[in-house]
């Protein structure tokens, strides 16, 4: 299939779901006409939260409800990797794993992120896969979605954000568990295996063993994708056959990547009472999303440069790193879909990318909100929206305004601060790697590619993504710890400063709409937003984009 | 405290459904009604060994047999993986010359790149019908056939991955290779 058609069935396909799917999005998580079955379901909810479930909350006590069960996720998550050699479902005797890697990989998971430090096959049993790292999929994920309405319901002017115990169940219960069935049945019917049984040998036709190792995937990678999770039951994630075996498969997952992410925008606009101005954000997101798959496909047209010069036939595009069942356009397609979207998860080995293929994943971490992951990537989008407004009213003197509620300083210095830190986690960690033995010890290839492996690693750990330039050895200690608190810092600091601001906007005595408001549902606001997050994106990461994949371009490719 | 509690409860309420409920209802439907590929496509010869799985490569080097692509992890499939070396990396030429080597490759017979490539997994179990035709030769002169009728089975083998979706005609190595020993 050409690039073209694929783009066009994939984006336009899941575009188009994502339409219903925000509707019933809004009816799930945010139910104000209680008909008789959502009453229902919101008083089982109600009953199982108890007591603290039962009264709306103010910003602070729903960021306190959240931080407390996002602690509780991360201690279970590290007990049970922590005792799994004692713990039942280890049909393959997986022994202790390091401390440090075990804190790395319950904070990954935790924060939505998934980066892996480890191989699953090779580490985890198969109670580590599912409880350790399976159910924060679920939970986790939930905790972005929840984030997001509470944060909608603020600028919509309700008197509370709702209460984080009943969103969050709502947002496992009704949105996640039954797509996850969903997608989890085609991954069966599409070939993945499902048992929970342990590694298999098989004596070759040449004689050599091969061990090969098996477990409850398909259940797994149907979570791992709608959450935009990313982390694969096996180490090389999305490549493996068993995790996706065929082009079916591979396409299912793909608009599983960015289907949730894409209806989190109509949610949001249909909280907030304002589709049209949902629109714009979505058309601004689907433009960066095409221009970013349009330059990885022109990229990944050029054959492997190392192949020069010998008799290798060079009429076809990078196959380095890909798997030939998806296709040639699925490697770059993917790749922008998994870093649009926080999700992580990877068909091709993006190490393997060519030079400025592997630049546009790390624009989308940089950017961080095409789509971005479920409920994250729309309040990312949201601090971009609070500085776009904040800029247009500077120029034509103006208080800015943003959904009939003033944006004054505080809310501005506090989007600037969560933007700032993000820049800070990605641009200082790699700073400091790159100038001491922790990183330059771990590289898996020398030069502007090396320093590109670090840059990746330290993007995708503060945009919680997950995915990496695998070649990097980063399972070590300083690897592990410095991850580790970028993603939690990077977690929630995107969390609690939207919400903060939020907060202090729904205190706000709404303003009449006048002839000189800037209206944020036409063209015209949509390229200020536009403009806003390529010039804020440009001026910070430039110089680190220019260091890494477009050094490595200048120099090899020819 | 009350908090705590509260979390704690909704933790055991999603891990029971999220965990135990889910894997439970997707489990019951795979091995119910896909049990082959749930247990892993392995391919089992008739007197029950089993001799690897469709879906992943396995590593052949004897000139009878088809060759996979080359793979990082030598077709471990208890640790997949890639090179992830960049497809400027002056390691990757190093590879390919060896590889050119094993097969014999001229500027006049060109290799075609997918079997100079390493998969992302190390387990593409996959060739191009390009990629296998080129090794009829060499199979069929270790097998003493003629070379009509290899080229003739890695045609029946070749089929398309997405149906009328895809142009590419895929062969897979361990199926084809399965199909020789059988005709032989």
């Amino acid at each position: 299939m050409d690039a073209i058609t694929l783009i066009a069935l994939v984006v336009g396909g899941s575009a188009a779901l994502s339409w219903p799917l925000g509707r019933y999005m809004r009816w799930a998580m945010d139910p104000i006409t209680m008909n008789r079955p959502a009453a229902r379901v919101d008083r089982w909810f109600r009953a199982i939260g108890g007591r603290a479930a039962q009264a709306g909350q103010d910003w602070q006590q729903y960021c306190v409800a959240l931080l407390v069960f996002n602690v509780v996720m991360f201690s279970l998550s590290f007990g049970f990797m922590a005792l799994q050699e004692w713990l039942p479902l280890n049909p393959d005797g997986k022994t202790a794993l390091e401390g440090s890697l075990v804190f790395n990989t319950a904070a990954s998971f935790t924060t939505n992120t998934n980066l892996q430090h480890y191989s699953g096959e090779v580490s985890m049993s198969h109670l580590s896969q599912l409880c350790a790292l399976m159910w924060p999929q679920f939970v986790a994920a939930a905790t972005g979605i929840a984030a997001l309405t509470a944060m909608a319901r603020g600028l919509a002017g309700r008197p509370t954000l709702g209460n984080f115990y009943v969103d969050l169940q709502r947002a496992t219960f009704l949105v996640l568990l039954p797509m996850a069935v969903v997608v989890a049945v085609l991954n069966v019917l599409g070939g993945m295996p499902m048992t929970l049984a342990g590694a298999v040998k098989a004596l070759t036709l040449e004689g050599p063993e091969q061990v090969i190792a098996r477990g409850p995937v398909a259940a797994f990678v149907a979570i791992k994708q709608l959450g935009t999770n990313g982390g694969g039951f096996f180490g090389s994630n999305s490549t493996h056959p068993f995790e996706n075996p065929g082009f079916f498969t591979s396409l299912v997952s793909t608009v599983a990547i960015v289907l949730i992410p894409m209806a989190c925008v109509w949610m949001f606009g249909r909280v907030v009472g304002r589709v049209r101005h949902a629109t714009v954000l979505f058309v601004v997101m689907m433009v960066l999303l095409l221009a970013k798959a349009g330059a990885a496909f022109a990229g990944e047209n050029a054959p492997t440069q190392a192949f020069l010069g010998l008799p290798i036939a060079m009429d076809v595009s990078n196959l380095e790193g890909k798997e030939l069942r998806f296709g040639a356009a699925a490697g770059p397609l993917w790749a922008v879909l998994t870093t649009c979207t926080s999700n992580g998860s990877v068909n091709c080995m993006h190490d393997s990318l060519n030079p400025l293929t592997g630049l546009a994943p790390m624009i989308g971490m940089w950017l961080n909100a095409t789509f971005g992951g479920v409920g994250v990537g729309m309040i990312n989008m949201f601090l971009y929206v609070v500085l776009a407004v904040f800029l247009a009213g500077m120029m034509v003197g103006r208080t800015p305004e943003y959904l009939n509620r003033r944006v004054e300083m505080h809310e501005v210095k506090l989007a600037v601060l969560a933007m700032f830190t993000h820049a800070l986690f990605i641009l200082g960690g790699t700073a400091l790697f790159a100038a001491s033995p922790w990183g330059a010890g771990t590289l898996n290839n020398t030069g502007a590619h090396g320093f590109s492996e670090m840059l990746y690693e330290f993007s995708s750990a503060a945009a919680n993504n997950g995915s990496g330039f695998e070649g990097l050895g980063d399972n070590t200690v300083p690897w592990n710890v410095a991850t580790g608190l970028v993603m939690l810092l990077a977690r929630y600091i995107p969390i609690l400063l939207p919400l903060a601001i939020a907060g202090s906007l729904a205190k706000k005595r709404a303003t009449a709409q006048s002839a000189g408001t800037l209206g944020v549902e036409s063209v015209t606001f949509g390229v200020m937003l536009l403009a806003t997050i390529l010039f804020l994106g440009a001026l910070t990461f430039f110089p680190a984009a220019a260091l890494g994949p477009v050094a490595e371009h200048l120099q090899f490719m020819k | 405290m009350e908090s705590f509690v509260t979390c704690v409860r909704l933790s055991a309420v999603t891990l029971f459904v999220c965990v135990g409920g889910y894997i439970l209802l997707i489990l019951g439907f795979a091995q119910l009604f896909c049990p082959e590929s749930a247990n892993g496509s392995l391919v089992v010869r008739s007197d029950g060994v089993v001799v690897g799985s469709r879906l992943l490569a396995q590593g052949f080097t004897a000139p009878r047999y088809f060759w996979p692509r080359p793979s990082a992890v030598g077709w471990n499939a208890a640790g997949a993986g890639g090179s992830n070396k960049s497809p400027t990396n002056p390691d990757l030429t190093v590879r390919a010359k060896g590889t050119v080597a094993a097969f014999g490759a001229t500027p006049t017979q060109p290799l075609p790149a997918e079997l100079a490539a390493a998969s992302g997994s190390g387990l593409d179990p996959h060739l191009t019908e390009r990629g296998a035709l080129y090794q009829v030769a060499r199979v069929a002169a270790a097998r003493g056939l003629p070379e009509a009728e290899i080229r003739e089975l890695v045609l029946r083998c070749a089929f398309s991955p997405g149906g009328g979706l895809t142009h590419s005609r895929l062969v897979n190595v361990l199926e084809v290779n399965l199909a020789l020993d059988g005709a032989r």
